[in-house]
C-alpha cells in the first residue's frame, strides 16, 4: 500500500514537471542575453558619526554613535548591516613588517611554549639516557615497522645510535635551553618598546596604515562600543591616550555594494577614576552602612531589639535534645560554599551555637566539609564553642573533617555517613546546589529530624519538601543573629529590615513615578538606575 | 566495541547499578561505589589543583626567575605573596604555630567580603529595585492599555498590565515576609502570608522543573546501560579472536552477581523475619 502511494506521488511529480516544461514558453538565448540585471545603487551613508571615549569604564574603549542611513528601511539598496573599521598604523598588524606587534606577539608566545615544551622534553630525554646507561632498559636495537601500500618497511636503530642521539639531544638542549629565558625577556622588552611607540605611530594617520574591521552592528543599530583589551599581548588591545580613527560602512545584502561614512577622529580612550554609573550602589552602601552602625550601637547599649521567632531555629534546641536522649550523633552539613559566602558565614554562627549545646549535653557532632578553608574555620568555631561550654577537653580533632572537593563524591560520602551513623538530627545550613535533594532525601530515609537553611533559591524547594523545618533565604542570616544575640549581628539584621522597608516604599513611589509622564518623575527614577 | 572498552563499559554499568542499589538500602556495592568516587575525587582534585591552579597561576608566572634567588628576580615576583600566604595554611599541622594560618584565612575572607558587598548591593538590591519600579524598560510603567492581556483576555500573558501588577504586589509581599522586626500578626501578617504563598508557588514551579531535569538524567543512565552495555554484549559482531563468548561471559557474570546479591538479600530478609517473630 505504501509502495503504491509512493509510486503515485513520484508519477504525479514527473507528470507535473513534464506538463510544466511543455506549457512554459522556451527561453531563447537571445532573450536571456538581452535582460540586464539592474545594478543596485550604493546606499546612502550613515551621518552624524561621533566617536567618544566610553564613560564609566577602565579605559581601552570607544563608543560610536550615528544617525541611520536614509536607505536603512526600504528599497532595493536597503541597508543590511553596519561594519565598523578602525585605522591601524602599519606596525600594528602588518605581517610583512619585521617589528609588527602581531609578529612580535606570536614570537613571544612561540618562545614561551618552546621553553615549556623543551624543559619537559629535556627531562624525558635525561631519564631515557639514564635508563639506557644504567641498564634499566636493556635492548639491542629498536625496530619500527612502517606499513606502506606496497610493502612493510622495517627500520632498525641500534643501541649505539639511540644512545648517541639521546646524548646529542641532551647536550644541545642543555646548551641552548638556558638561553631561552633571556631571549624571551629580550623579545618582551622589544615588544614593550613597540607598545610605547604605538601612540606616535597613530599620529602618522593616514600615512602607511590600513583600515581594519573591528566589529559589526545590526541594521537597526545606531551605536557601537569598540571595547578593546587592556592587555597588550591581546590582539584587540586598545592603547589609552592614543589617537584613534573610525569609519562606519553601510552594506547591502551584497557586501560588495557599500558606502563608507565620513571618517571620525581623532578620539582617545581613557579610564575614569569613578564609575558614575554605579553611584546608586555607592549611596545604597553608605546609607546601609550608617544604618548598620546605628543599630549595632543601639544593640551594644543594651536596647532590646525584637526579632520574631523562627520555627526552624526554635526546633534546633529540640533536635539537639532529641539526639541526646537517643544517644545518636548530630550531623551538621555546611554545604558547598566557600568560607567567603555569606550563607556559609551565617552557618558558622549557627554551628557555633549547636556545638556549644552539643558540648554541654555531651552529644556527638559530625561535621563533614567540602572546602579545606571551610573546614579550618569550622574547626576553630567548634573548638571555641567547646571552650565556651567549659569542656575544652571533650573537643575531638576529627569532629570536623574534610571529605572531598567534588560535589557528588561529597554527597556519596555524606549519604553513607547518614545511613551508617544514623544521626538523630541533620542540620543543613549554608550554600547548596544539586546535592540538596540527595542529602535531604537520604536523611529522611534514615529517620532523622532535619533542619535546613540556604539562600540558594533553586534549592529551597527541595529542602521544603524533604526537611522538617526550612529557613528560607534571608531567614538563615536572621537565624545567626537570633541565636547569637550578638550586637553586630542583631544590628545588621535590624539595618536589613529598615533597608527592606525603604525598598518597599521606594518601589511603590517609583512605580507611581514610572506611570507619570512628568519630567521630574523620570529624573527621580534615574537616581536608582545602575548603568554600568 | 573492542573488548577492553567493553570491560570498562561493564564496570561503568556496574557502578551505575551499585549507585542505584542505594534506593533499596545501604549495601556493600554502594559502599564500594561511594569509596571509589570519593577516592578518585580526592586524587582528581589534587591533579586539577596542580594543573589548573598552581602551574598556570604561580609556576608559569614565576618561570622567568631563578630558584636559587627564590624567584625574587622574576618580573612577576609579587605572585610570591599569595604563594607564601597559601603555604602558611600548612602551619595548621603544628599546634604551636597553627594560629599563623588565621592570617591568610582572615585576608581571604576580608577581601572576598569586600568584593561581595558592592556586587550584592548592585545585583540584588539596586538593579532589582529599579527593575521593580520601571516594570518594562521599553515602556516604563504598568501597561494599562493591555491590562487583561495583549489581544484579548489572557491572564497568563506575562507582559499584560495585570501580570505586572501581580508581580509587583508579589515582590512587596515577599519582602514583607522577610521582615523580622515585627511579628506576623494583623494586616501585616496577612501580607506576609500572601508573600509566602507567592514564594511557595515559585518554589513549586522550580521543583517541578528540576525534577524533570533529574528524570532526564535517570533516562540517560538507563539508555547508557541499554545502548552502551547490553546491546554491545549481545551484538555477535563484537568478537575476541573470532569468538563472541567473552562478551557474553562478562555480561552474564555481572548479571549473576546482581541476581546473586538479590537472592542473598531475600534470604537474609526472610530469615531475619523468622527470627524476629515474637514467641507467643
Amino acid at each position: 500500500m505504501r509502495f503504491l502511494f509512493g509510486l503515485t506521488v513520484i508519477l504525479a511529480l514527473l507528470l507535473g514537471a513534464s506538463v510544466s516544461a511543455q506549457t512554459e514558453p522556451p527561453v531563447t538565448d537571445s532573450v536571456a542575453d538581452s535582460v540586464e540585471v539592474p545594478a543596485i545603487p550604493p546606499p546612502a551613508p550613515v551621518t552624524d558619526l561621533k566617536a567618544l571615549d566610553t564613560d564609566d569604564d577602565h579605559g581601552h574603549s570607544v563608543t560610536l554613535t550615528w544617525t541611520k542611513s536614509v536607505d536603512a528601511q526600504t528599497g532595493q539598496n536597503t541597508v543590511n548591516g553596519h561594519q565598523i573599521f578602525r585605522w591601524y598604523p602599519a606596525m600594528m598588524d602588518s605581517l610583512a613588517g619585521v617589528d609588527s606587534l602581531k609578529n612580535m606577539r606570536q614570537d613571544i608566545q612561540r618562545a614561551q611554549s618552546a621553553n615549556s615544551v623543551f624543559r619537559r622534553a629535556l627531562g624525558v630525554a635525561e631519564d631515557a639516557l639514564e635508563d639506557l646507561t644504567s641498564g634499566g632498559r636493556g635492548f639491542d636495537a629498536l625496530r619500527f615497522t612502517v606499513a606502506t601500500p606496497q610493502d612493510d618497511s622495517t627500520f632498525v636503530l641500534d643501541r649505539a645510535f639511540v644512545e648517541q642521539a639521546l646524548r646529542d639531544t641532551v647536550a644541545t638542549m642543555t646548551t641552548h635551553l638556558p638561553l631561552l629565558p633571556d631571549s624571551i625577556k629580550g623579545l618582551q622588552a622589544s615588544f614593550e618598546a613597540a607598545i610605547e611607540r604605538l601612540t606616535e605611530a597613530h599620529q602618522a594617520y593616514p600615512e602607511g596604515g590600513s583600515w581594519n574591521l573591528v566589529g559589526l552592528a545590526a541594521k537597526g543599530d545606531t551605536s557601537f562600543v569598540n571595547s578593546g583589551n587592556k592587555d597588550p599581548m591581546s590582539g584587540d588591545f586598545i592603547k589609552d591616550f592614543t589617537d584613534l580613527y573610525y569609519r562606519v560602512d553601510v552594506v547591502t545584502i551584497d557586501e560588495t555594494i557599500r558606502t563608507e561614512s565620513a571618517i571620525v577622529g581623532p578620539v582617545q580612550s581613557e579610564g575614569q577614576w569613578f564609575n558614575g554609573g554605579r553611584f546608586p550602589v555607592f549611596w545604597a552602601v553608605i546609607i546601609f552602612g550608617f544604618l548598620t552602625m546605628y543599630f549595632v550601637s543601639r544593640a551594644r547599649k543594651g536596647d532590646d531589639l525584637y526579632v520574631r521567632p523562627l520555627a526552624g531555629i526554635e526546633a534546633v534546641d529540640d533536635a539537639i535534645g532529641r539526639a541526646t536522649e537517643m544517644g545518636r550523633p548530630i550531623l551538621y552539613v555546611l554545604g558547598l560554599g566557600t568560607a567567603a559566602d555569606v550563607a556559609t558565614i551565617a552557618s558558622f554562627t549557627v554551628l557555633g551555637r549547636v556545638a556549644k549545646q552539643v558540648a554541654e549535653y555531651q552529644t556527638e557532632l559530625i561535621v563533614p566539609t567540602y572546602d579545606p578553608i571551610v573546614m579550618s574555620v569550622a574547626q576553630e568555631v567548634v573548638k571555641s564553642s567547646y571552650l565556651d561550654a567549659g569542656r575544652p577537653d571533650d573537643y575531638k580533632e576529627n569532629t570536623v573533617f574534610f571529605v572531598t572537593n567534588l560535589q557528588f563524591a561529597y554527597v556519596a560520602a555524606v549519604n553513607g555517613i547518614m545511613l551508617r551513623e544514623l544521626p538523630a538530627t541533620n542540620i543543613y545550613m549554608g550554600k547548596f546546589f544539586a546535592e540538596s535533594l540527595l542529602l535531604a532525601e537520604t536523611g529522611a530515609l534514615a529517620g532523622s529530624i532535619q533542619i535546613a537553611g540556604t539562600d540558594e533559591i533553586a534549592q529551597i524547594p527541595f529542602f521544603i519538601v524533604a526537611c522538617d523545618y526550612t529557613l528560607i533565604g534571608e531567614e538563615l542570616y536572621a537565624a545567626s543573629a537570633y541565636l547569637g544575640r550578638e550586637p553586630i549581628l542583631l544590628g545588621s539584621l535590624k539595618a536589613q529590615d529598615w533597608a527592606k522597608a525603604a525598598v518597599i516604599v521606594l518601589g511603590i513611589v517609583g512605580l507611581v513615578a514610572a506611570n507619570l509622564e512628568w519630567g521630574f518623575a523620570k529624573t527621580f527614577l534615574e537616581y536608582f538606575h545602575v548603568t554600568n | 566495541m573492542d573488548f577492553t572498552t567493553f570491560l570498562w563499559t561493564t564496570f561503568a554499568a556496574f557502578v551505575t547499578l551499585a549507585t542505584f542499589s542505594f534506593l533499596y538500602k545501604d549495601n556493600p556495592f554502594y559502599k564500594f561505589a561511594e569509596h571509589l568516587v570519593v577516592g578518585v575525587a580526592a586524587g582528581y582534585f589534587v591533579i586539577i589543583l596542580w594543573h589548573n591552579g598552581l602551574v598556570p597561576n604561580l609556576f608559569r608566572r614565576l618561570a622567568d626567575g631563578d630558584w636559587y634567588l627564590l624567584w625574587l628576580n622574576s618580573t612577576m615576583w609579587w605572585y610570591l605573596i599569595p604563594a607564601i600566604l597559601g603555604a602558611l595554611m600548612w602551619t595548621r599541622f603544628s599546634k604551636r604555630w597553627s594560629w599563623v594560618s588565621r592570617w591568610p584565612m582572615g585576608l581571604y575572607i576580608g577581601i572576598s567580603t569586600g568584593v561581595a558587598i558592592p556586587l550584592e548591593m548592585s545585583n540584588r538590591v539596586s538593579k532589582q529595585l529599579y527593575a521593580t519600579m520601571i516594570v518594562n524598560p521599553q515602556n516604563p510603567g504598568i501597561d494599562w492599555a493591555n491590562f487583561w492581556g495583549h489581544g484579548g483576555f489572557d491572564l497568563l500573558d506575562v507582559a499584560s498590565g495585570f501580570s505586572q501588577v501581580l508581580i509587583f504586589i508579589g515582590a512587596v509581599a515577599a519582602l514583607i515576609y522577610f521582615f523580622f522586626s515585627k511579628a506576623h500578626t494583623g494586616i501585616f501578617g496577612k501580607a506576609a502570608t500572601f508573600g509566602i504563598w507567592i514564594l511557595m508557588i515559585g518554589f513549586g514551579a522550580s521543583f517541578g522543573f528540576t525534577v524533570m531535569a533529574r528524570i532526564s538524567l535517570f533516562i540517560n543512565r538507563l539508555q547508557f546501560i541499554d545502548q552502551e552495555w547490553i546491546q554491545h554484549a549481545m551484538n555477535p559482531e563484537n568478537m575476541v579472536n573470532g569468538s563472541h563468548w567473552p562478551y557474553q561471559l562478562v555480561f552474564w557474570a555481572m548479571i549473576l552477581v546482581v541476581v546473586g546479591y538479590m537472592v542473598f538479600e531475600l534470604v537474609q530478609h526472610f530469615s531475619s523475619k523468622g527470627k524476629a517473630a515474637p514467641a507467643e
